[in-house]
């Protein structure tokens, strides 16, 4: 009897133990855009999804920005930080669009109308697009926010910042990707 | 007949509309708990954060809107997508959220009937009213015993 029990109980601790290291491993933070930009490399964006434009009702993606220096922004009007940050973070779009470029605001986990008041209350004019239950920026290995992520004109990424932003990084970061050819 | 037909047809389009009146009015404590706090990974109604705040901010708007419990909970869904209710998605990972514990059920049933089954081998067939025969002895005694509480 002992040995009939035996093998039914080793196989089910075993299935549940492999249940948690997947869901271990699935739940953690990825880190592979992290390594790879800081040694230099330009790497595919991590996902090709598309999402629904912030106060619209078609869909965008960051392929429809090919050819522009794009700053991805991760932002949501609850996070103060990201409020703190959102004027600079308009001020870099006004500078980026004159010379090719663009912001491109990622609003997480909030509802469109707190959304779009925050549009409006900091004047924004970059596009959003909406990550309703925070999907999108996790393939992105986000830890927080606000997170920018900095995308070449081949549509690469270059530089990930998971803090806010400052002026001296954006003057190191951005123009030299500016000055590019697609 | 027509006078008929017509309250029928009365009975038919006012019906729903009464049915929906009868619904009782959301509220905000009855939702919380069947609601996540997609930034905390809690259900709204032990969610203290900024995100929580907004989410307990959007469903009291649509409560005073006069929305049911369900239009209040779908608005949510189209908002922030399906992992903003409390409950399971049967895809993915999530799976496991509903066949863990049906698999569990399963297994505690089998191991119930595997028990018993056992306890019924290990004991001896005994058939009801088959008592074993006392020997000599013993019914002589039961004997004087009973005559002597007869007296």
């Amino acid at each position: 009897m002992r040995a009939r029990v035996y093998w039914p109980v080793t196989i089910a601790a075993a299935l549940l133990v492999g249940l948690l290291a997947y869901g271990v491993t699935t739940t953690g933070t990825d880190t592979t855009l992290d390594s790879a930009t800081a040694e230099g490399k330009r790497v595919e964006p991590p996902t090709s999804a598309s999402l629904p434009v912030l106060g619209g009702d078609r869909t965008g993606s960051l392929a429809d920005y090919k050819g522009k220096v794009v700053l991805v922004n991760i932002w949501a009007s609850w996070c103060e930080p990201c409020r703190d940050e959102l004027p600079l973070i308009q001020k870099t779009h006004e500078m980026m669009s004159a010379r090719g470029g663009t912001v491109l605001g990622i609003d997480v986990k909030e509802n469109s109308g707190a959304a779009l008041k925050a549009v409006d209350e900091f004047g924004l004019t970059f596009p959003n697009l909406r990550d309703r239950d925070g999907s999108y920026v996790r393939e992105w290995g986000q830890t927080g926010y606000p997170e920018n992520y900095v995308i070449d004109r081949d549509g690469k990424v270059v530089a990930v910042r998971r803090f806010p932003v400052t002026q001296k990084w954006i003057d190191e970061t951005l123009p030299p990707l500016l000055d590019e050819s697609a | 007949m027509r006078a008929l037909l017509a309250a029928l047809l009365a009975l038919a389009v006012l019906a729903p509309a009464a049915a929906a009146a009868e619904q009782p009015r959301a509220s905000l404590t009855d939702i919380e708990d069947e609601v996540m706090c997609l930034e905390c990974g809690t259900a709204l109604n032990v969610s203290n954060s900024a995100v929580a705040d907004q989410e307990r901010e959007f469903i009291a708007e649509l409560i005073a809107q006069g929305k049911t419990k369900q239009q209040v909970k779908d608005a949510l869904v189209a908002e922030y997508g399906p992992r903003v209710l409390a409950e399971p998605s049967d895809e993915g990972f999530e799976l496991t959220a509903w066949l863990v514990p049906c698999l569990a059920a399963l297994g505690a049933l089998a191991l119930v009937a595997l028990t018993a089954r056992r306890w019924r081998r290990a004991r001896p067939n005994e058939a009801p009213g088959d008592d074993p025969a006392l020997d000599p002895d013993d019914a002589r005694r039961l004997d004087a015993e009973l005559a002597a509480f007869d007296r």
